[in-house]
Order: C-alpha cells, then structure tokens, then sequence
C-alpha cells in the first residue's frame, strides 16, 4: 500500500515537473528561435527607416513603419479598451450585487466575445466601415483591436476584483465612505498590480493580433501621420515577409518578430516596476 | 446602572436569502458602556452587530424588519444617511483589515474622506489618534511605512486609531482580539476599558472570560434569538433562561474550539 502511493507520488510529481518544463520550455524556444533567425537581419536600418523600393524582394530600408504603426495601434486600442473596462468592472463589482442577473449577463457576454476569433472581429470592423463608407485607416484598426481586446481586460480585471477581499470593502464603508470613495481610494489601490496585469495582458494581445487589422487597418510602408489612412502593424510585416520566397526577406521576418517579442517583453518589465512602486502598501 | 440608551434596537429580524438570520431582537444599548453581545458560533452576533451600522446592507440578498434608532433617529428608514451612520461607529473587525496605504494613510484617509485636508492638522489628529490606540510608540518613525508590515496586534491598534479619527460615537467590535495573540489582545481590552468614558461599546465576543472581564452589560443571542440580556454581573452571576446557564457553564455543543472559560 505505502509502496502504491509511493509511486502515485513519483508519477503526480513527474507530471507536473513535466508541464512546468513545457511552459519554461516553449518559451525558451520560441525566444531561441527568433532570436536566433532574426538577430542578424536586426540593423539601425532595420528599427529606424521604413520600407524603400523593392523591400520585400530584397531592397533596402526597414519595418520603421510597421514598429511605429503597432506601437500607436495597440497603445490607443488599449487605451480604448481601458476607458471601457475600467467603469465597467467598478459596475460588476462595487454598484452591482454580485449574483445579480445584470452582472450575469455582462460576465456571460464578455466570455463570448473573448472566445470570438479575432478574424472574426477584423470582419465586424470591416463590415462597420463599408456601411459608414470609411476606408481601411489607423482608426478603423484601433477601434477593431480595441474591440478584441476589451473582454481580455475587462474580464482579467474582473478576476482581479473578485479577489479584493469584502472584508476591504467594509472596512471602507465602515469609515463612511461612499462607493466612489471606497473604489477609487481602496479598492483601486488594492487591485492596482493586478489591474495593471490585465491592461498588459490586453496590450501584448492586441499589438500582437494579425486577423483584426488585416482588413481594417490595412498596410503602408508609410510611417503613421493621420487616423485616417492607413497603418502597417508588425504582425502584418511578419506575414508579409515570411510570406516572400526570398531568404535575406524572410530573416527581417523572424527580425520584425524578434522586435514585436521584445517590445511585449518591454512593456511587462516597465510594468512590473512600476506597479512595485505604486503597490508598496499592499502585501 | 440606568444609563442613557444610545441604540435601541426594536423587533429587529434579518434574513439572508430567505434564510432567518435574527428573529424579533428587542435590545437597547447602553450610552457610555461597554455591551458585550455574546453567544456561539454563527448565531447572528456579528448580523446584530453590522445591523448598527447598516454593513449588512453589503450581504447577498438581505432583508430587514424592525427599527434600530441611534440617537433617537431610525437608521433603517429608506434613505437614511448611511455614510453619517457609519461615521459615527467605528468598526474593528475579526482580523485587522489595514488600507492599502501607509500607517500614515490610513489613519489620514478616514480624516480626509470627512472633510480634513489641512496637512499640519492632519499630521496632529494621527499622532493623537495613534496615541489613543496606544501605537505611537511604535511607529512615529517609520508612519510612511506600508501598514500591511505591522505585526498583526499592531494592525488591529491601527485600526481602532483609524475608527477613532472619524469621531465615532460609538465602537462596534466584532470579535476584535480572536485574531491576535494574548499580549496583543490585553492591550486592545485596555484601550477598551479605557474608551468607554467616551464612547459606547459594543462587542461580539465568543471567549466569555472576556465578557466577564469587560462587560458592563450583556446579551446572550443564540440561534437568531436574543436568550437573554441585563446587566453583565448579573447575567454571569443568575442566568435567568436555561439556555444562558448552559452556554455560560460551557455546555453547549456548537461551542466547540471556542474557548467556554
């Protein structure tokens, strides 16, 4: 019996040190591999100027448009996203009653969207813009990946709030608070970290997502000047680019992803510092 | 022991979800004294309790019957003002629930909240209120550290300073030492002690030895109902119903893992 469990044991052991080293593992790769595909294409050229002639059968210049487009891109549809999400968690969590048929359906709707494929969105948006008769722009693409990403945010936050214990929001309202004061002083402060988890979270999805902008952000070598013209996106440059049958092309491909990789990767570091510094107060 | 009452409680039931929670509590609290609200494990003193200052409200799917008046004002009339209700009773809780803030903070906030914004006069109500929680020593050089790095009997002395700066006229505490180790309780009991020339107290508490030692009156609840109440000598001393003599002797069941004195 005590050998029985004894490999019981070994064998729960062995499995989770298995999908441990899965997680470790797969990232390792996929940040050898780009890396290792990408790094020498990875020039001054190559961040700071846009496309010239002939880029993609092995002309000069570089992704400067497509690293500027998706930074403006996700940063606004973030932005978008926020400005959605945030009063809409407040609502679930500290107005609505937590078992209301209102917060139900909100929480219901949310999970459907996030589970829509972003494809599926970049169709919407373009759908939206044939009807209002506007054309494929920087606009259109941040309005659609703000779309996508709202029910990442909005629900990540969600869980964030959840975890807020009660007892915090009476120990607010035991001071005399009223609910804005509660959640702008307390409960905001308490969630902040996680809070800030989830808008990168929506970030990092957001200027990673092909499908959405693909019809409705559409593509330029230009640099970004106006909301209303086009925007290239880095995912696009890697579809782009990879998509050439020309070796010197598709290794600024694996560049651009090793650019898209590090900016995600920057973006959660900052973070994380910063949330360490508003957060001190919190255990 | 004639004292003015300062909240009378009439016909008070509380259900949750359909689920009776208290049943017809009549109980008037005492103005300036220290009323412990004693009884077994979920039996509605802490409903009885957050009913004062209307924190069940936050619950799933309450409902109240009855009237609570505070200063001869009914609290549970629609529209009554529930955050100068519940500025004027502090509240300490079971574990110590600290802002996240400074020690600092969390005394300033429930100053700032109610109107003080001058920082001199700030900076003097939280040493005073610290002082008057007794943690001043402790903590008047570090008062921009993180509140959550207190020892967990500090947090809870935070925690009565913060309820007192909002001028409560009355302190509700909900098991307030269960949490804290020995030493740490004794000096909560203290300022207890020390409080009730000012204030009323209220304390759900389910360790009687300190009932006995802080109580200038008592209530028994059991089951939703309130058993038994009167002054605290003599409650201890010649229970009237035979559910308070059990409970008070360490009879009863439901009170395992409590300590029944």
């Amino acid at each position: 019996m005590t050998q029985a469990r004894f490999i019981e044991e070994k064998i729960f052991r062995g499995l989770m040190l298995a999908a441990a080293g899965m997680v470790a593992g797969s990232l390792g790769l996929i940040l050898a591999t780009v890396f290792v595909k990408g790094f020498r294409a990875l020039s001054f050229d190559m961040l700071f100027k846009t496309p010239q002639g002939g880029y993609y059968i092995g002309g000069g210049g570089g992704i400067a448009n497509a690293i500027a487009g998706s930074l403006v891109l996700g940063l606004g549809a973030t932005l978008l996203a926020l400005l959605v999400s945030l009063p809409l968690v407040f609502y679930l969590n500290v107005y609505l009653r937590r078992r209301s048929r209102l917060a139900f359906f909100i929480r219901f709707s949310l999970d459907v969207l996030w589970g829509i494929p972003s494809i599926v969105y970049g169709a919407f948006g373009f759908t939206v813009m044939v009807t209002l008769g506007l054309k494929a722009s920087l606009l259109a693409g941040t309005l659609t990946v703000g779309l996508l990403i709202i029910p990442i945010m909005a629900r990540s936050m969600d869980e964030v709030f959840k975890m807020v214990p009660p007892e915090l929001h009476e120990a607010a309202y035991a001071l005399g608070s009223t609910r804005w004061e509660a959640a702008m002083k307390v409960i905001l402060r308490q969630a902040f970290p996680g809070l800030a988890a989830a808008v990168l979270i929506a970030f990092g999805r957001g200027i990673g997502d092909a499908a959405s902008v693909l019809f409705t952000a559409s593509f330029t070598d230009a640099l970004p000047t106006s909301l209303f013209r086009p925007v290239a996106t880095l995912p696009l440059a890697i579809f782009f680019q990879l998509g050439t049958p020309f070796p010197e092309v598709q290794e600024r491909g694996y560049a651009a992803a090793l650019v898209l990789t590090l900016i995600v990767l920057a973006v959660s570091v900052l973070a994380r510092a910063l949330t360490r510094r508003v957060t001190r107060h919190s255990r | 022991m004639e004292a003015r009452t300062h909240i009378r409680v009439e016909d008070l039931s509380v259900w949750y979800g359909g689920h009776p929670a208290l049943k017809d509590v009549t109980l008037s609290i005492p103005d300036k004294k220290i009323t412990a609200i004693i009884g077994p494990s979920g039996c509605g003193k802490t409903t009885l309790l957050k009913s004062f200052n209307r924190l069940i409200d936050l619950q799933e799917g309450v409902r109240m019957e009855g009237r609570i008046l505070v200063d001869d004002e009914d609290i549970t009339a629609p529209g009554a003002d529930l955050t100068r209700l519940r500025k004027k009773m502090g509240l300490l809780f079971q574990r110590p629930q600290v802002l996240p803030m400074s020690i600092f903070e969390n005394v300033a906030y429930g100053l700032r909240i109610h109107g003080e914004n001058d920082r001199l006069r700030l900076g003097e109500k939280v040493e005073h209120y610290l002082r008057m929680a007794g943690l001043w020593a402790e903590v008047r050089d570090r008062l921009a550290a993180p509140a959550a790095k207190l020892s967990i009997g500090q947090q809870q002395r935070l925690c009565l300073a913060r309820g007192l700066a909002v001028e409560p006229e009355v302190i509700l505490g909900d098991e307030p030492t269960s949490a804290l180790d020995p030493h740490s309780a004794e000096r909560i009991e203290q300022r207890f002690l020390e409080l009730k020339r000012d204030y009323t107290i209220v304390l759900v508490t389910h360790i009687l030895r300190q009932a006995r030692r802080l109580a200038d009156y008592a209530a028994f609840v059991y089951m939703g109902e309130l058993v038994e109440h009167g002054p605290a000598a003599e409650l201890f001393a010649h229970p009237k119903d035979p559910r308070t003599e059990a409970y008070i002797s360490g009879r009863f069941i439901e009170s395992t893992g409590e300590d029944p004195d």
